[in-house]
């Protein structure tokens, strides 16, 4: 739905023969996007204080030598808590986003390759899905079996599964129709047999594009629920969380609620920046 | 032809009302999933079991589920939505002016935003390539990129605790004044604004550079028609219909900005309403919501849908 403004800046990618290459913009999204990656993974040995201590005696402190982004509305270290909460917000965004395309792109593959009932049953249940609205389908799950973290990936996965599937399945279909299938099939080769060594490979570049994107969609779903409160929940905090914590600091203009948000948004914007700037090899491939 | 149109355009209506019961399924079989016995938490902890069962029945917590989903659903289509769990008042009284403070606040965001994105998408899309463009381009990917609260926080941020124009988070219950209107509506429409019109300016963005791009503006370009008569006789009569479309697609996103904006800044709203009845599990409240939720958005795509077919020249 939003794959609009790829075209915009492809004409300045200069590819050279050696492998990929991205441009400055491309590789900064990249370094952005391995800076939190690394984050995530080694947070507990970087953090300067406990996540759950009581270091400052100041609720909403400011930036200072010591505690470098403040503190927040219990005098906690502002700076140790966002980079814990990269581990949720990243964890549980790339555990939801690889469920939801790994079942998409196969059940779009299934689909177009099967074609007949299977593709028209398929199609029309997803897209009754896709027609609940993300944050309601979240709210409503919630309401009914509670929150916790496997419970959100699934809930994250199950809301962009149909956006998956449709990707997949267009292009799949397009694929479906060359000379080289029709090929195989008088062959006699298996479904499963066009769907991995046929259609995957021609179609693996746009779908990895389309992860990205998905990946933005649930790490801003899942800060829109956690902002609810119905993420994830206390003692445990991801940057949405984070920023309901300490909204409370809002009419002071504390770095407590402004960091978070910048956490969240280095991260949607860079992921979109390297998608847009992914050499043409990649993102193209089959169109 | 118009038989054509006509027919697709049923077809149309036919699947939004299947697509309406799949997720009225969906919505019932989701909040009945809660574990636990309902009539056992309204009674609480003293109650008897005799009382319990007696509930139950009076409920119809006895009977099967697919059988309460049929109850469910025909008292919807009769108006009749149910009893709240936690204040036993109607559902139909409790949403009835939430849902009118709702639809306002969708209905000035919209008449503020749908004029500004249109123009600034149609602008950017004739200007392609310039500054302009890129600099619309950039803020939209910007505003899309971050989670709608924090267009809140920073719209907050900056009329509220920088330039002192509005109070930061309090909401008068009684309106006196129209200062006071202006106070509770300026925050939530500019935010939701922001969200609305990022959505629809790349849409019509690319309609309009779409239908740039087709042969015919090609032709009047050789033909030696000046740039805005090339756009705004050749191109946009024919990009009016996926416009229109990207204008309801992008209205759809008003939906998920509500539950976030209304909750932020208390405004009494359904989303507000829904967020609360999920931290009290009020279950009649919460499937009502969801309801009216899904049919406006149903609405609304299915609207964008028909708009699409019904301009589409060659089905003419």
């Amino acid at each position: 739905m939003t794959m609009t403004h790829s075209e915009t800046k492809s004409a300045r990618i200069s590819g050279t023969r050696l492998g990929y290459r991205f441009n400055i913009v491309g590789m900064v999204g990249l370094s952005i996007i391995l800076f939190w990656a690394l984050v995530a993974i080694f947070a507990p040995l970087i953090i300067p204080y406990p996540v759950g201590e009581i270091v400052d005696l100041d609720y909403f402190g400011p930036m200072s030598r010591d505690f470098w982004l403040g503190s927040d509305y219990l005098g906690r270290d502002m700076l140790s808590r966002i980079l814990m909460g990269a581990r949720y917000t990243v964890g549980i965004s790339l555990a939801a986003v690889t469920i939801a395309c790994f079942s998409g792109v196969v059940l779009g593959m299934i689909a177009a390759v099967a074609g007949g009932w299977l593709d028209t049953i398929l199609s029309r249940l997803l897209d009754a899905l896709n027609s609940i609205p993300s944050k309601l389908f979240g709210l409503v799950v919630v309401a009914a079996v509670g929150s916790s973290i496997p419970v959100l990936i699934l809930t994250l996965s199950v809301v962009y599964i149909p956006g998956a599937y449709r990707f997949a399945r267009a292009l799949a279909v397009n694929i479906n129709a060359m000379d080289f299938i029709t090929v195989a099939r008088i062959r006699g080769e298996s479904t499963l047999y066009l769907i991995r060594s046929e259609i995957l490979p021609n179609i693996i570049g746009p779908v990895l594009a389309d992860l990205g994107i998905r990946f933005v969609f649930i790490v801003l779903l899942l800060s829109g629920l956690s902002f609810l409160g119905l993420g994830v929940q206390p003692p445990y905090a991801d940057w949405g969380a984070l920023v309901r914590e300490n909204i409370g600091a809002l009419p002071f203009g504390a770095p407590a609620v402004i960091f978070p948000s910048f956490a969240i948004a280095s991260l949607t914007i860079s992921v979109n920046l390297l998608i847009d700037n992914l050499p043409q090899k990649i993102r193209d491939r089959s169109e | 032809m118009n038989n054509r149109v006509l027919s697709l355009v049923l077809s149309r209506l036919l699947i939004a009302v299947i697509t309406l019961v799949i997720v009225s399924f969906a919505v019932f079989f989701a909040t009945t999933l809660l574990p636990g016995d309902t009539a056992s938490i309204l009674l609480g902890q003293a109650a008897t079991p005799e009382a319990v069962e007696g509930l139950r029945k009076a409920m119809h917590l006895d009977e099967p589920a697919i059988f309460r989903f049929l109850r469910w659903i025909v008292g919807l289509l009769q108006g009749d939505l149910g009893i709240s769990y936690a204040n036993e008042m109607p559902v139909a009284d409790l949403i009835g002016g939430r849902f009118v403070n709702t639809l306002q606040l969708a209905g000035v965001t919209a008449l503020f935003s749908v004029p500004i994105a249109l123009t600034l998408g149609i602008t950017s899309a004739m200007l392609r390539g310039s500054p302009y463009d890129r600099i619309v381009t950039v803020l939209t990917i910007g505003v899309i990129s971050v989670p709608e609260f924090m267009i809140a926080t920073s719209a907050v941020l900056i009329f509220a605790v920088y330039l002192k124009w509005l109070p930061a988070l309090s909401f008068a219950n009684e309106v006196t004044s129209l200062t006071d209107l202006l106070r509770i509506y300026a925050m939530p429409v500019i935010t939701l604004s922001f969200v609305i019109s990022a959505q629809m300016i790349r849409m019509t963005r690319a309609a309009v550079i779409e239908t740039l791009n087709t042969p015919y503006v090609e032709m009047a370009l050789l033909k030696g028609a000046s740039r805005p008569r090339m756009v705004f006789r050749h191109a946009l009569p024919n990009a009016l219909g996926p416009i229109v479309n990207a204008v309801a697609l992008s209205l759809s996103y008003l939906l998920g900005g509500v539950i976030i904006v209304e909750t932020i800044f208390n405004y009494p709203g359904i989303a507000k309403l829904m967020v609360d009845a999920v931290s009290t599990r009020d279950l009649p409240l919460i499937q009502s919501c969801a309801m009216v939720f899904c049919l406006g958005y149903l609405l609304l795509i299915t609207t964008a849908d028909i708009i699409a077919i019904l301009s589409n020249p060659r089905l003419r």
